[in-house]
């Protein structure tokens, strides 16, 4: 029997990122918020406690911090038709999993979009003509624009701590900083993060081949920090123990570390662990939700009612969960109608590496998860894309996160798999190789996306997510084109032997291989109904006392790391809900 | 600044220097002898490294399963020039442990049917077996295909030379094994060993540090507040181990 619950005001699915500033804005209104979260409750005192957090093995290797596969997975395919398998072991990208969810243990990596990112399409009609886009490509902007994010990047650096130089100050060009970036209101709460020997060397080398590099900028503060809810950062010291790490010095923006410790004095606030969300209950004319079904931590199910329901349980998620509930109409590839689902896309990634002459330390283990070099001169719409054919771009950056030996060590091509060519291989790599990497947009195609599989189930009986996800020729054209150019830098450092990593043409997605967390798409913003899943304030159509954060509203992946913009859209959803949607119950946008 | 970083760097300090005296000694009691309690400071000479290991029980790995175990760690990463190899870093110790691990009896990856291993390796693990499973058959496959082709002798009774040219042949998929590829017993074996090198000692592996010596990670230090910009200089600190252990 189902057992149930008092009614709240908001209940929250999933307390990462974007639940943590939900649930922090949203009881500042007086509302009763209830913040459901699958996993345990994790916080720094406890699961980031040195020196036991300092263990490559339980955290990198083995994955103690991520989603329990064993429980939930998604399925994957290359095309429709195929056959679609479990991701059954942790690789290409690493769900989070607990308190704080994903945010507990990233890297800390936090980018503004380009102005022309946010209207990617309406650009490329304007510069290139509607032609240029092939004809597969579902592109659309986001509508909203950088200008009315703006206050909103800003309020989450500033939770955040971030570091970094502003490149572009009210309008005026700043030294040091991305001069391509959209004009700020204000600096960076921190100042940029050291350069460590490796970044460096590859400033001056890029700075020489004509690039403009800038620090990445980074939620790794560079030194103490209060941020604006009154919780302190400790300056970050290096210690190469970050993405899949809690942070034990305090020092990497997380929900625990930034937002926590004010939330949860509050007594219109609730968080229960443990707590995982089946779906989303609907009324009778599936207009309005009702609140959300729960399995708790006996296994018992339980129905909680809610006047408002905010999905914040990343971008996979997310979208099954719509899916599992019957919200918005699924996507289908065949007629291109439908949205859920739609627009999934991945990252592509690749680099050039350099092993760097004899008698170099680099000293890899001193690293943070956001220290790094970046330029974007390739990056968005930054270059002329008329003569090559392809939409998009790539930041390209040298970023040390740490030298932990056995999933951050490199050889050199060549190098035996084993034996004592192996280890005389990485004893000379371990110091004097460095990589140049390549983070590159992808754009959407009506074949790339996001259903319900029909044969494979949860731990529930719920069927898993299913994604149909391949590379297009977009993106093998973009990246080859951006390697190019990052080897000029590459070649710059004078390196001993130099090597390349680009993905060629026909090769397919592979799951094995960690690239990136960055998903995207499936419950799409927009400007109608017929083009998205949620409006411009991330709420849902056709159920308006529903909203759905994260990346699942990004209509493409972008060349940045998602949570910049992931953040910032929390921001500016939340404050439309306090300043509209609260006021006036229903639809912020007529369809 | 400073004075802000200053006490909490102390702080640190202060543990690395507190926590091992305790931890090793007990550490010490299952696998080392008790006279060479200071060992973890001295590079590990191999005697010393073989008495260790000779005093771990096996849990999980049958004799077969362990002898094999070592004799092929042995070839992966051997002891040569450059340092101790993986039978003196207790790798077969690691390997054992991990195995009577959830990790070891695959609770840390989606295992429920259909399986399908016939799809494009691009789309991941698709087996039915857990890493307990792999070892089962691999061992036992590879014993049998040895003792067919090399006058009834099991892998680890072969010469080094043999077993390196048949670690070749199954990781380049040359040998077929009946109940596991070969390749993806190779894969799970040699992945297995570098963990068990380069992991921290608590595992059982890395034992002396010496994987980490070998490339010059200063292990759990994790704090490099002061070595941030001090550019292109050879780190001075060996490392230390989770439990305190100095190298
Ligand atoms: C290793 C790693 C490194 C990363 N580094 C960077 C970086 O440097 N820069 C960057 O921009 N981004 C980075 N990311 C991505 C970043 O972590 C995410 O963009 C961000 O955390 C997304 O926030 P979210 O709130 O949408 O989801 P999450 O932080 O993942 O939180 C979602 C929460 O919902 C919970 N949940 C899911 N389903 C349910 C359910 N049914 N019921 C109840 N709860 C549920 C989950 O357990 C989880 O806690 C990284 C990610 C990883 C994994
Ligand atoms: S690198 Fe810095 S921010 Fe990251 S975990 Fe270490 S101290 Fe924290």
């Amino acid at each position: 029997m189902t057992i149930k619950k008092d009614k709240v005001d908001v209940v929250l699915v999933g307390f990462g990122w974007t639940g943590a500033i939900m649930a922090q804005e949203l009881t500042e209104e007086g509302l009763q918020v209830l913040a459901l979260e699958r996993g345990p409750m994790q916080d720094t005192p406890t699961d980031a406690k040195y020196p036991k957090v300092i263990d490559e093995l339980a955290y990198s290797v083995r994955g103690k911090l991520y989603q329990d596969l064993s429980t939930e997975t998604v399925t994957v395919r290359h095309k429709t038709g195929d056959l679609a398998v479990p991701y059954r072991q942790h690789g290409s990208f690493l769900l989070g999993n607990g308190v704080g969810g994903a945010g507990f243990h990233w890297n800390g990596m936090t980018f503004r979009n380009l102005p022309e990112e946010l209207r990617l399409y309406s650009n490329t009609v304007e510069r290139y003509g509607k032609k240029f886009m092939p004809e597969d490509m579902t592109l659309q902007d986001h509508g909203v624009t950088y200008e009315e994010l703006e206050p909103y990047y800003s309020q989450f650096e500033y939770v955040c701590g971030t570091s970094g130089t502003a490149g572009v100050l009210n309008g005026a060009r700043q030294a040091g900083g991305n001069p391509f970036e959209g004009s700020r209101s204000k600096a960076y709460p921190t100042p940029a993060l050291k350069y460590v020997y490796g970044e460096s060397l590859v400033e001056k080398a890029a700075l020489a081949a004509g690039m403009h590099p800038y620090p990445l900028p980074a939620s790794n503060a560079s030194e103490p920090y209060t941020n604006p809810y009154g919780v302190r950062l400790g300056p970050c010291n290096f210690c190469g123990f970050c993405e899949h790490y809690g942070c034990y010095m305090y020092s990497k923006a997380s929900p625990q570390t930034t937002i926590m410790p004010a939330l949860m004095k509050k007594p219109n606030f609730e968080l229960r662990t443990r707590a995982h969300v089946l779906k989303v209950l609907m009324d009778n004319q599936a207009k309005k939700a009702t609140g959300v079904l729960y399995v708790d931590s006996q296994g018992r199910e339980v129905e909680q009612p809610a006047d408002l329901v905010i999905l914040c349980a990343y971008q996979m998620h997310n979208v099954r969960l719509l899916l599992l509930s019957g919200i918005g109409k699924p996507y289908d590839p065949q007629s291109g109608e439908g949205v859920v689902g739609k627009n999934y896309a991945y990252q592509m990634n690749g680099g050039v590496s350099v092993l760097l002459k004899k008698g170099t330390y680099l000293n890899p283990f001193i690293g943070a998860g956001a220290s790094g070099v970046v330029w974007d001169d390739f990056n968005g719409d930054q270059f002329d894309h008329g003569p090559h054919g392809f939409i998009g771009g790539a930041t390209t950056k040298h970023a040390r996160a740490g030298g932990r030996p056995i999933k951050q060590s490199a050889i050199a091509p060549g190098t035996p798999k084993w034996g004592s060519g192996w280890k005389a291989g990485m004893q000379e790599g371990y110091q004097r190789i460095l990589n140049i990497g390549l983070s590159g947009s992808v754009m959407p195609y009506r074949d790339s996306y996001l259903d319900l599989d029909p044969t494979y189930r949860d731990a529930y009986g719920m069927p898993l997510l299913r994604m149909t996800f391949d590379w297009h020729d977009n993106e093998f054209d973009m990246l080859k084109f951006v390697g190019d150019k990052a080897e000029l830098v590459a070649k710059e450092l004078n390196p001993e032997k130099m090597w390349s990593s680009i993905r060629k043409k026909g090769s397919h997605y592979d799951v094995r291989p960690y690239q990136t967390t960055h998903n995207t798409g499936g419950a799409i913003m927009g400007t109608n109904p017929k083009n998205s899943v949620v409006n411009r304030f991330l709420q849902c159509w056709d159920v308006s006392n529903v909203f759905v954060q994260g990346a699942s509203a990004f209509p493409y992946n972008m060349g940045y790391n998602p949570t910049g913009l992931v953040g910032a859209l929390t921001y500016w959803s939340v404050h439309a809900i306090r300043t509209q949607y609260l006021k006036n119950p229903g639809p912020l946008v007529q369809a | 600044m400073e004075k802000n970083i200053e006490p909490r760097r102390g702080f640190l300090r202060r543990m690395i220097a507190v926590v091992p005296a305790s931890s090793l000694a007990a550490g010490a009691a299952v696998t080392q002898v008790a006279c060479t309690s200071d060992g973890a400071n001295t590079p590990l000479s191999s005697a010393h490294a073989g008495t260790t290991n000779a005093k771990y029980s096996p849990s999980y790995l049958n004799d077969a399963e362990w002898a094999f175990v070592v004799a092929a760690v042995d070839i992966l990463i051997p002891k040569d020039e450059i340092g101790p190899g993986a039978v003196e870093a207790g790798v077969p110790e690691f390997i054992d442990r991990q195995l009577e691990m959830p990790w070891g009896h695959g609770k840390l990856w989606y295992m429920q049917g259909p399986f399908h291993p016939e799809v494009v390796p691009q789309l991941g693990y698709q087996h039915n077996m857990t890493p307990r499973d792999m070892y089962r058959h691999g061992v036992a496959d590879c014993d049998a295909w040895c003792k067919t082709n090399h006058d009834g002798k099991t892998f680890a009774e072969l010469d080094k030379k043999l077993q390196d040219e048949i670690l070749h042949q199954l990781d380049e998929s040359k040998i077929e094994l009946p109940n596991i590829p070969a390749k993806l017993f190779f894969n799970q074996v040699l992945a297995n060993a570098r963990e068990g090198f380069l992991a921290d000692p608590i595992y059982g592996g890395n034992k002396g540090m010496v994987g980490w010596k070998m490339i010059g990670f200063p292990g759990a230090r994790a704090d490099f507040m002061d070595w941030v910009d001090q550019p292109n200089k050879p780190y001075p600190f060996g490392p230390v181990s989770i439990n305190g252990e100095r190298g």
